[in-house]
């Protein structure tokens, strides 16, 4: 049995007339990267909600480590796209927070060293006394990964992580990710949520195409057959990157041009999100 | 340096139309004093503000101290109680649905309403004030904090979901450092109106202070006093509403 099962996921909001995710199931090993990749506004924040145990699904079940999840697990860690800091407190503040909640026991001296040295393995060993406020885009989303990297967690979920950030900081950002999850103390299994392929072969073992709804459905898996390290700039000449990314693709534009063959049964800001999505990938 | 200048000018022109206002007024209106004559009998209180010469004929400095201490503890009384039921409804959707009505109908009750029934609960005058200045102004600081804590974005909630925080944990280092802007609104709001509540209160009760002397003097038939404690009633208005508003926006600003 896989670390992760989900089988039979539906979710609908506004009581069923919404319906956003259906029959969603998929299973991730026991250390492995997942990504789940598809457009916009398609019920992908929804589903790791679901996973994260933040949300519940109207049917269906998600089992970790052979429990049914029923709530956020203890040993699970969730970063978000608008990195959710409190900005009333520093960099170290919003770490020890987690760090609080999660080793109750440990004295106020340790809990604030095991914070420092996790902003520490992200680069902001000089800025922990700062407030979100006083850091850039990058530097916050750093701050959120060192907070859920410190309680160190098991089970890692990340939704969009480096959408909001520019390419630079965000290629930066994914080798730190890439990095971190090496060097645990556990096998940490991750579920990511990305809009962007690239980030998704640099990062996953396996992809997992979301193909457009409402409601949305999963593709089948593909897998990432590439030795580590990897980066962007070896991956574009890569032949099984390109191999991978094809495949991705051609799932993600078929699912999407059935759509538009359909007809625009969507509201149009719908349709121009998933266009913008296609573009971008054909690029 | 245009701007300078205007900046004082026009608030000058302004007071200066008043006083001419003001005076054209106690031109056909006999009792009105002018405000020449509200000074010369006004600024024997102005000048020495802190002599005591009896019990209610005293400097308006000191008139404005017992004010000021009285509204002080009202208030205190009223956030004290507001801020707690505030942020309680703010969480418990049930709970506002049980007492909004019951909050919407005392909300518009008058000072002068509450006082009475502050003398028949407490016997003595100084509670019965201190009652109704609380009562009347707990509300803005009862509907901000309320107001405050729903508008708390639904990520610090997720974020206290994700880290699995204690009640006690998301409500001291979440819900009160996500509310406090909202709820010094309300303690500025509230502040204002223990500050209108005062005088009433004064009035009725007879107790030294700025509303008391005002009322002692119309008895007496000292107009130009009636005046002298309504400009001064109005600038320590003015001024607290600015010192709280100072607080606001610095908490405004984290």
């Amino acid at each position: 049995m896989a670390f992760i099962e989900v089988s039979g996921i539906s979710k609908s909001f506004a009581s069923g007339l919404k319906p956003v995710l259906r029959d969603i199931s998929f299973a991730v090993e026991r250390g492995e990267f997942a990504s789940i990749v598809g457009a916009m506004g398609s019920g992908k924040s929804t589903l790791l909600s679901i996973l994260a145990g933040v949300a519940r699904a109207d049917s269906g079940a998600v089992t970790i480590d052979g429990e049914a999840l029923c709530d956020v697990r203890a040993d699970a860690a969730v970063v978000f796209q608008n990195y959710s800091l409190l900005p009333w407190f520093s960099a170290l503040e919003n770490v020890r927070l987690a760090v609080r909640a999660a080793c109750p026991l440990l004295t106020r001296e340790a809990q604030v060293e095991r914070s420092r040295s996790a902003l520490e393995q992200v680069g902001l060993g000089n800025a922990i006394h700062r407030r979100p406020g006083q850091l850039s885009g990058g530097m916050r989303q750093r701050v959120a990964i060192a907070r859920a990297f410190a309680t160190n967690p098991s089970l890692l979920f990340l939704d969009e992580p480096f959408g909001a950030l520019d390419a630079l900081t965000r290629e930066a950002l994914q080798q730190d990710l890439v990095r971190l999850c090496s060097s645990a103390e556990r096998p940490v299994t991750t579920v990511m949520i990305t809009n962007s392929v690239e980030e998704a072969i640099l990062l996953s073992d396996s992809i997992i195409p979301m193909l457009p709804g409402p409601p949305a459905t999963l593709g089948a898996p593909i897998r990432v057959p590439l030795s580590r390290p990897r980066s962007l700039a070896q991956l574009a000449h890569d032949e099984d990157a390109t191999h991978v990314r094809a495949h991705v693709i051609a799932t993600l534009t078929a699912a999407l041009a059935g759509r538009i063959r359909r007809g625009p049964s969507r509201s149009d800001a719908d349709t121009v999100t998933s266009i913008e999505l296609a573009t971008e990938e054909t690029r | 340096m245009i701007k300078r200048v205007t900046h004082l000018l026009l608030p000058t022109v302004g007071v200066g139309l008043a006083l001419i206002a003001w005076w054209g007024a106690s031109l056909n209106v006999p009792d009105l004093p002018s405000p020449v004559r509200t000074w010369e009998e006004s600024k024997l209180y102005v000048l020495e503000p802190l002599v005591k010469r009896g019990e209610t004929d005293q400097g308006i400095a000191l008139l404005a101290y017992y004010s000021l201490m009285r509204v002080a503890q009202g208030f205190l009384l009223g956030i004290v109680i507001g801020t707690p039921i505030g942020l309680l409804l703010g969480v418990s959707p049930i709970l506002t649905r049980m007492f909004d009505p019951l909050m919407q109908v005392m909300r518009p009750i008058s000072p002068l309403a509450w006082l009475p029934l502050g003398l028949v609960l407490f016997q003595r005058s100084e509670p019965a004030a201190l009652f109704a200045i609380a009562v009347c102004s707990m509300w803005p600081t009862i509907i901000n904090t309320m107001m405050g804590v729903r508008a708390i974005p639904q990520d610090y909630w997720n974020v206290a979901k994700v880290l699995r925080l204690s009640r006690t944990t998301t409500f001291l280092k979440i819900i009160v450092p996500a509310t406090l802007p909202y709820m010094f609104t309300g303690y500025r709001l509230s502040l204002g109106i223990a500050w209108l509540v005062i005088v009433a209160a004064e009035m009725l009760t007879g107790t030294p202070g700025v509303g008391g002397f005002l009322w002692q003097e119309y008895n007496s038939l000292i107009y130009a006093h009636i005046l002298l404690a309504i400009i001064t009633i109005g600038v320590i208005g003015f001024v607290l509403d600015r010192l709280m508003g100072a607080v606001e926006t610095r908490l405004r600003a984290v």
